[in-house]
């Protein structure tokens, strides 16, 4: 308890609007990369399902090699891999494509999934209409199956909020970070890193709490 | 009441047809010509592979061997466009399949706007005319959850009579309703058959087939077992087979 009297409300105050703007580039950098992680997810997710061999192959190769690997080395991989290529790529860019690629992978599977949970008759009634295989999936299967995981997807996108800590150690001031900085300037411990859980918790509970709202607004589709 | 006459060139013709699921063999080399306008009603028992033959028609299933024409044109050749086949061949589900985020007009305008690149209007306009023709005016706005299945089944056909088809598959569209709604369903059919379209019908509604069917086509394990006018068929049935199924369902 003694370390816990460590403490320092005043600190804390001081430090409140440093924190604030690391909380608002976690958001960011979640964000972006969510979206970018979605354009993945929505091909690869495609592909995991697709009667072509080669497509489905490297959809199920990337979505594998993702999930079974540490998302710390997937960062390094591409933060200190890519610039050994001779291309040159700044942490920023390196964290989030490191974040897009991840999410890309699990969202794949929500994808996969979503578009599964949509009754097959669906494809044949739009196919027996004269739309294309894409035409299809666009106007019929996506809108039904986006609304069937948009909890899952929103799972995702809190659990990628945690998960982009992670690209502090590649110099990315983000709200971990700015909570560590804090600490070694410092050195109060618990004033700034209570602080970082408070607003990352501060993010995550509304978050979860729409997508639990939206769990339970799933079902029939009438006139809201 | 006056039907439009029926004219002698073939509108579709099936020429040994073979199916396979695996293994199974599904149909057994199917020969078909159904004049254009007429009204051809299939019946037979379950696994007959009576609803294969009619995806075979607009290609939900693949044929395994054999051709299939509309009119002079090859459907099943590899190079034709088979999404602009599917236009010229609607048809309607046992389970309506309706697309339930769209409303009954948007379920009926999507293929017209995005496939036929029509107009909103037009195809709008074109809507509310079918929703009319088959008693749902007021129902534009609604959504499939939101109406009986006979009602789903009625803007189901609305919805494949938009693309303007040539010819119209029923697969056993009353199987999943209400004995009270089957009623209204077949309406619509019956003056489908009127106005000259060309229909090739699944059912096990015998009424139906005895009425508004110009032939009846018997089929079991996979082949065509017996054709003829409705009443032959159902009075003076040439086969044991057929004598025994529908000593079973009448």
């Amino acid at each position: 308890m003694v370390r816990i009297s460590q403490f320092d409300p005043k600190l804390f105050i001081e430090i409140l609007p440093q924190l604030a703007e690391g909380a608002w580039v976690t958001l960011k950098i979640t964000s972006i990369s969510i979206f970018i992680g979605l354009m993945i997810g929505i091909v690869a997710g495609m592909g995991r399902i697709s009667s072509n061999y080669i497509f489905r192959w490297i959809s199920s190769f990337y979505v594998e090699f993702i999930r079974g690997t540490p998302l710390l080395v997937q960062i390094m991989l591409v933060y200190y891999g890519i610039p050994a290529l001779g291309i040159n790529l700044p942490p920023y860019p390196a964290g989030i494509a490191a974040l897009s690629i991840n999410s890309g992978a699990y969202i794949a599977e929500i994808i996969k999934a979503g578009i599964q949970s949509v009754h097959r008759g669906q494809m044949e009634a739009a196919r027996s209409l004269g739309m294309t295989y894409l035409q299809a999936m666009r106007y019929v299967i996506f809108p039904q199956a986006f609304r069937n995981v948009l909890p899952a997807l929103g799972n995702e996108f809190i659990a990628l909020l945690k998960d982009s800590s992670l690209v502090s150690v590649i110099a990315i001031v983000e709200l971990t970070r700015v909570g560590k900085q804090i600490y070694s300037m410092t050195f109060n411990a618990w004033t700034p890193l209570l602080g970082v859980a408070l607003f990352y918790l501060l993010m995550t509970l509304p978050l979860s709490r729409l997508v639990r709202y939206a769990e339970e607004r799933l079902g029939k589709y009438t006139k809201s | 009441m006056l039907r439009k006459g029926l004219e002698n060139t073939p509108k579709v013709r099936v020429v040994e047809l073979h199916k396979y699921f695996g293994n199974l063999h599904v149909l057994k080399g199917i020969n078909l010509e159904v004049k254009k306008g007429e009204v051809v009603v299939i019946i037979g028992p379950s696994g007959s592979g009576k609803s294969t033959l009619l995806r075979c028609i607009n290609r939900l299933e693949e044929p395994t061997s054999g051709k299939i024409y509309l009119d002079n044109t090859e459907i099943t050749d590899p190079k034709v466009d088979i999404n602009k086949v599917r236009q010229k061949i609607g048809i309607v589900f046992q389970s309506f399949n309706l697309f339930p985020h769209l409303t009954a007009l948007e379920n009926i305008t999507l293929a017209p706007i995005k496939v036929q690149k029509r107009s909103k209007e037009e195809a709008e306009k074109v809507a509310k005319e079918l929703l009319r023709k088959v008693g749902l005016e007021d129902k534009a706005s609604a959504y499939p959850d939101q109406l009986s299945g006979g009602q789903q089944q009625r803007v189901a056909i609305a919805r494949a009579l938009a693309m303007n088809p040539e010819v119209m598959l029923f697969d056993e569209v009353t199987s999943a309703l209400d004995p009270e709604l089957v009623k209204e369903v077949l309406d619509v059919m019956r003056n489908l058959a009127m106005e000259g379209m060309t229909m090739i019908v699944v059912t096990h509604e015998m009424g139906f087939a005895r009425e508004v069917g110009d032939r009846v086509i018997f089929m079991d394990g996979g082949k065509i077992i017996e054709e003829g006018p409705p009443r032959q068929i159902f009075s003076k049935p040439k086969h044991e087979r057929t004598r025994k199924f529908l000593s079973m369902i009448l």
